[in-house]
């Protein structure tokens, strides 16, 4: 799957960037960007879970592990362009923002939205996971082997 | 039966105010924040959500605080809440070989790829009071090493070339859910596992202890232990494509276990599974352990009558607020039970009275 080419591989990406973020990340880069635009509800923003599955045995059949919260919406803009969100938490507000935000990826504004929300967001992203990996890297064991008596 | 007793409105209305108040406690004291406790109190909040089944920090953090740390009672606030919640699909198996690791270990292979990585961990702590603590203070920033963020492969992966480590094969069936459909016997392992990540962690604890003490002894090494966060991804059917909806932190527990074969089955290392919502460790490893003993059947194992190998009694007797509201609800009012009661018992007295005292006129 991965390695075929995905006509959706950006979206997708647009997407998971902006239901991974902190709370009011989205709203605040969103409204730093940009006046926002008329639109519609298609689907006012509702908070529900998501069933979460593992693998048994980390490679196995499915199972269900527990739900996680999650908030979607859906709207059009006047041009007719839609926006979906679907991101984790209870989060009326940045979904909205995630919505209009995937709506205006799909209109001129792009490239704009591209380097005031969506570059920023990678970063922080990867410094946060950045951050972790070199924490946990110096928790990393380096063994030696002491000289035994019988060699 | 059960008859309504009117009358208790006053006291019970009265009863909460002072509950507001306790919770409290004494005001010259700072108010805990549910921020406060998300970040300070994390391995609390992670057993609410695991055991809770709802991956939501914010929603435990508040309910501990409503529970007043109470963590049974916190549990049984957010499984409440999660049944007002429209369920909107659910996600794709999460794959925990793409993990972004904070802690891998593994006790049975000293050098496996990517190392052991300890992480923040309790483990080789002292266990000593620390009572700078007690006093407010700066902590020193955790340093810091160059770190590879590839995918760390699942250990077994890798150490399984000659074979003698029971494969989990990629299977594709939907799983039964224990939230949509009541727990019946005979439960596959998929739902012995949704049953068990769920479960009381005190429960799986000693469950699994006794099978560690000779009750369905089953020698059970950690193959490996990693805590780290994982994207959840779910198809979206208004798009027509998946996308990841969120990032969770887990912790899985596999372990290999010493087995001589079976009539079905060839000597091998077998496996026990636990994944589990949060930084959890002892309880995935519990959880690890008492699937293993669950397996027995399938394994072609001899059942020895260890309850951690009778899945009726380990799944029906794990879940936490099944049990607690079973066994709460006897302190309830139970006037006119009773009475009845009340009522047998002296009929009983009587007779046997009036027997020994025929008896005695004998």
């Amino acid at each position: 799957m991965k390695d075929s080419f995905d006509p959706n591989a950006d979206r997708k990406a647009w997407m998971g960037l902006m239901a991974k973020a902190p709370e009011g990340r989205v709203t605040a880069l969103l409204d730093a960007a940009l006046t926002r635009p008329a639109f519609t509800w298609l689907r006012a923003p509702e908070v529900g879970s998501v069933m979460v599955r593992g693998h048994t045995g980390g490679t196995g059949a499915p199972f269900n592990l527990g739900e996680m919260t999650v908030t979607r919406c859906a709207l059009t803009l006047d041009t007719g362009e839609v926006g979906h969100a679907y991101i984790q938490g209870r989060r009326k507000g940045d979904a909205e923002a995630a919505a209009l935000v995937d709506a205006l990826m799909q209109t001129e504004r792009a490239a704009d939205l591209r380097a005031k929300v969506l570059d920023p967001l990678a970063r922080e992203q990867a410094q946060r996971r950045t951050d972790r990996a070199e924490k946990a890297a110096a928790t990393k064991v380096d063994f030696f082997t002491m000289v035994r008596g019988e060699d | 039966m059960y008859v309504a007793v009117k009358g208790g409105e006053r006291a019970i209305q009265n009863a909460h105010a002072w509950l507001a108040e306790e919770r409290r406690g004494d005001t010259s004291v700072a108010e805990l924040s549910v921020a406060q406790i998300r970040e300070q109190l994390s391995l609390a909040v992670n057993r609410v959500m695991a055991e809770g089944s709802l991956y939501d920090p914010d929603l435990a953090a508040l309910a501990i605080k409503q529970a007043r740390g109470d963590l049974i009672e916190a549990i049984f606030l957010i499984r409440a809440y999660r049944t007002t919640l429209p369920r909107f699909g659910a996600s794709a198996p999460v794959d925990t070989g793409e993990m972004a690791c904070d802690r891998r270990i593994s006790a049975t292979f000293k050098d496996l790829p990517g190392g052991q990585v300890l992480g923040p961990t309790f483990d080789y702590t002292h266990r000593l009071l620390d009572f700078k603590l007690a006093a407010e203070g700066e902590i020193a920033e955790a340093p810091r090493r160059e770190a590879d963020q590839g995918p760390v492969p699942h250990v077994t992966e890798f150490l399984n070339k000659e074979g003698l480590i029971e494969e989990a094969p990629r299977d594709d069936t939907t799983p039964p859910d224990l939230t949509r459909e009541p727990l019946e016997m005979p439960a596959d392992r998929a739902l012995r596992l949704q049953a068990l990540t769920r479960a009381d962690e005190g429960f799986t604890l000693s469950m699994a202890y006794s099978t560690q003490r000779g009750y369905a002894r089953n020698h059970a090494f950690v193959g490996e232990l990693r805590i780290g966060t994982v994207p959840v991804e779910m198809e979206i059917p208004e798009l027509g494509f998946d996308i990841e909806i969120g990032e969770i932190t887990l912790t899985e527990c596999e372990t290999v276990n010493q087995f001589k074969g079976s009539k079905t089955e060839p000597p091998q290392f077998t496996r026990g599974y636990g994944l589990v919502f949060g930084q959890t460790e002892r309880k995935a490893i519990s959880m690890a352990l008492v699937d293993r003993a669950l397996r027995w059947e399938e394994l072609g194992e001899d059942n020895v009558g260890a309850p951690a190998q009778d899945a009726e009694f380990v799944l029906y007797h794990a879940d936490n607020i099944q049990a607690t509201g079973f066994l709460e609800h006897i302190k309830l009012p139970h006037y006119v039970d009773f009475q009845s009661e009340l009522e047998l018992v002296r009929k009983l007295r009587r007779e046997v009275e009036a027997t020994q005292h025929r008896e005695a006129a004998e």
